[in-house]
């Protein structure tokens, strides 16, 4: 149970590879050469079972650059608490020291000198390398479980309709899945992979939308280490709503906090020992469902990419961050007596993608998967100035560039690009890729639509977002970022309520208050409205690439956060 | 995947008569809620517990918002539910439905679908042979939607 120590055991150990004499800027940390496999996988194994987790790895195949967010506000009781810690915060809290490599895999800090040192992370075949170390070590008693959010995120997934993922995955056998963006691909497709999927697709609160009464399996139960242990799913409740419900809409779903406290209770019934939640909740929601649901030992949290060293206590729960892109995998040993969860140890293993050995087969499976696109993949559109990155709260550097891309080529006043959490890190001077760009823009509804919208109904959404968003019930958090604007500033203030967060809308250009009645030209995309009109955003993003090879980002400073919360 | 079974008759079996409102012009307003609890109450405040009412936090689709009541009763001698009313304190008409029970019923569980046209709270009220009466309330959020992930 001592997870912190052996962090810190870990963090000290490869920071004395860097040395103490490093603060401020590194231009260059050549840890690389010294850190081992063996070092990131070294792990008193405990008990009798291993989970192994795995989350929102966006269709990356391949290792990433995923710089972590610098803003990531909590409201209400959560905030300052993890996963709402970042940056130095986050590296005292943790006790990691700047520079090492914990430094550069949890936070955004010196992000950009570290990712030239410490390399990309991630990589299925790395990953594949991990699960079969376990799994040689630990035998039969190993749980492989992925959290979601897996079919959807590239170019070759969006070509494949979510093959690419479905076979690469399959190769890696795990044990049961749920799932978000999955269902973007639409019920037939998603049907349609089910089927042919080895293991459970598991959505405990997916219910059917005439009947009301439950469309998937909610949990299965697994026999490991002489223990049974039942593995609830939950897929994201708000799919729906945040996503096109056109496209699956024989499908309900929802938190349905009823409904999971009925599974676990039938889990119990049916003999379990323990009961795992795989979750697709987002964090906050799961915090406050371990809190309001009894009987769930472990809630394998995912959708809010928050990736957590050590597991956060909620009573008896534990609660784990896995991260996303593939750029860590938990490692969980459970000791599982007399019907009862005894003791566990934790690791959330980073991918170093240069340390950890690529495994062969996996390796050559993907290259496979990738062969017929492998041209278009590596087409460069353009170079950037600065680091391209999506996450935190308000605003990132790929979306200035998507927003700017619109205000350009679709001649619009104003920009809106919605704030998902997924989509990679593009390095300073490196070479913009269409598989770069994909996977900061690949999705099954992609038009990017031109309307004309007043001002009160722009303020309406940037409110309605912004909700979802802080929201101090974390029930009702949908657990994106809030939506990206170009061409106009705001002031927000977190902490207030729906309706008066949003103050001091201008428009950019001629430095004009936004008036509710007037109309406005806005370019957009991601609509989840059916027959929205429009290119495909990835094209419009090339076209503004192709006319501008030279791109910079600047410090974005349209938004101006108010009674701002230490 | 499991295929669809039709007891969807047999949730809403325990709901003896199923009345809808009459329609009124004026859009509601928080007091014209209250109002109507109170007069369905009896002029009494309803206690919490034993209703549940269960509800979606934020409405899929605000056309059509299933929602779900159960009161604990035993349904016999002194322990019976009279009826169950439904207020939605911002539609236009505060009432959705009032639920009448009889011993008949066996349980106290009924399941309706209602439109709310924004953001509102949906409350629930058992009224008890006994004349106590008993309130839940949920907030069902209507949003624009978009933009999650």
């Amino acid at each position: 149970m001592l997870s912190r120590r052996e962090m810190l055991m870990a963090g000290a150990a490869l920071s004395a590879i860097v040395g103490s004499g490093l603060a401020g800027k590194w231009s260059r940390v050549a840890a690389q050469q010294s850190l081992s496999e063996d070092d990131l996988l070294r792990f008193e194994p405990l008990g009798n079972v291993t989970i192994l987790h795995l989350t929102d790895i966006h269709a990356q195949l391949m290792p990433v650059y995923f710089r972590e967010p610098s803003v990531n506000l909590g409201v209400g009781d959560v905030a300052g608490l993890p996963p709402h810690v970042t940056g130095s915060d986050f590296l005292r809290l943790y006790d990691i020291k700047p520079g090492t490599p914990e430094a550069y895999a949890f936070t955004s800090e010196d992000f950009v000198a570290l990712a030239k040192g410490y390399g990309k992370m991630g990589g299925l075949d790395r990953i594949a390398t991990i699960v079969k170390r376990v799994r040689a070590e630990r035998g039969e008693d190993v749980l492989l479980l992925d959290g979601g959010d897996t079919w959807q995120g590239s170019y070759t997934s969006y070509q494949t309709k979510g093959q690419d993922m479905v076979d690469a995955m399959n190769a890696l056998a795990p044990d049961a899945m749920t799932g978000h963006w999955e269902f973007t691909y639409g019920t037939e497709r998603v049907q349609e992979i089910i089927e042919t999927l080895p293991f459970p697709f598991l959505g405990g609160n997916i219910f059917d939308a005439e009947w009301d009464e439950p469309a998937f399996d909610a949990y299965k139960m697994f026999e490991k280490g002489g223990a049974k242990i039942a593995v609830v799913g939950q897929a994201f409740p708000y799919t729906p709503i945040a996503n096109p419900r056109w496209m699956f809409p024989n499908w309900s779903f929802g938190i349905r906090e009823e409904q999971v406290a009925k599974n676990v209770a039938a889990a119990r019934a049916d003999g379990a020992d323990i009961v795992v939640l795989l979750s697709h909740n987002g964090f906050d929601v799961d915090r406050a469902l371990a809190s309001r649901v009894g009987g769930i030992d472990i809630i394998l949290t995912g959708h809010t990419h928050d990736a957590l060293p050590e597991p956060v206590l909620v009573g008896k729960t534990l609660l784990i961050a896995s991260g996303s892109h593939g750029k860590f995998i938990t490692r969980l040993d459970l000791d599982i007596r007399d019907g009862a969860l005894r003791g566990y140890r934790h690791r959330l293993i980073p991918v170093f993608s240069d340390i950890i050995a690529p495994d062969p087969e996996m390796s050559k499976a993907i290259s496979d998967i990738r062969a017929p696109y492998q041209a278009e993949l590596s087409r460069e559109l353009a170079t950037c100035d600065g680091l391209l990155y999506r996450r935190g709260n308000f605003n990132g550097t790929f979306d200035d560039l998507i927003c700017q891309a619109l205000l350009d080529v679709r001649e619009a006043d104003i920009a809106l690009s919605p704030g998902f959490r997924w989509g990679t890190s593009v390095l300073p001077g490196q070479k913009i890729t269409v598989e770069d760009l994909h996977n900061a823009c690949s999705m099954t509804y992609p038009n990017a639509y031109r309307n004309t919208m007043t001002g009160q109904m722009l303020k309406d959404i940037l409110e309605d977002v912004a909700d979802n968003l802080f929201n101090k019930d974390p029930y009702y958090q949908q657990g994106g970022d809030m939506v990206r604007v170009g061409g106009m500033r705001y002031s927000i203030d977190p902490e207030a309520a729906i309706g008066s967060r949003i103050s001091s809308m201008v428009l950019l250009e001629s430095g004009e208050p936004i008036e509710a009645s007037k109309e406005y030209v806005v370019a957009g995309w991601a609509s989840i409205n059916e027959s929205t009109q429009g290119p495909p955003i990835w094209d419009v993003v090339e076209q503004y690439l192709t006319q501008n090879p030279v791109v910079s980002v600047e410090e974005n400073q349209s938004v101006k956060i108010i009674n701002r919360k230490s | 995947m499991k295929i669809n079974r039709r007891h969807m008759l047999s949730l809403s079996a325990g709901a003896a008569l199923f009345s809808i409102a009459g329609h009124r012009s004026a859009w509601a307003d928080v007091p014209a809620a209250e109002k109507r609890i109170m007069d369905f109450a009896g002029g009494k405040t309803p206690a919490s517990g034993k209703i549940t009412l269960t509800a979606p936090e934020i409405a899929e689709n605000g056309n059509t918002v299933p929602i779900s009541v159960n009161v604990e009763s035993a349904m016999t001698g002194g322990d019976m539910v009279d009826s169950v009313i439904i207020v939605a304190d911002g539609n236009p008409n505060p009432e959705v439905a009032t639920f009448h029970f009889t011993a008949l019923s066996g349980t106290a569980v009924a399941t309706t679908r209602m439109r709310l046209a924004k953001t509102q709270n949906v409350i629930a009220v058992a009224k008890m042979a006994d004349g106590s009466v008993f309130m839940d309330k949920k907030e069902v959020k209507v949003t624009i939607g978009g933009c999650g992930g």
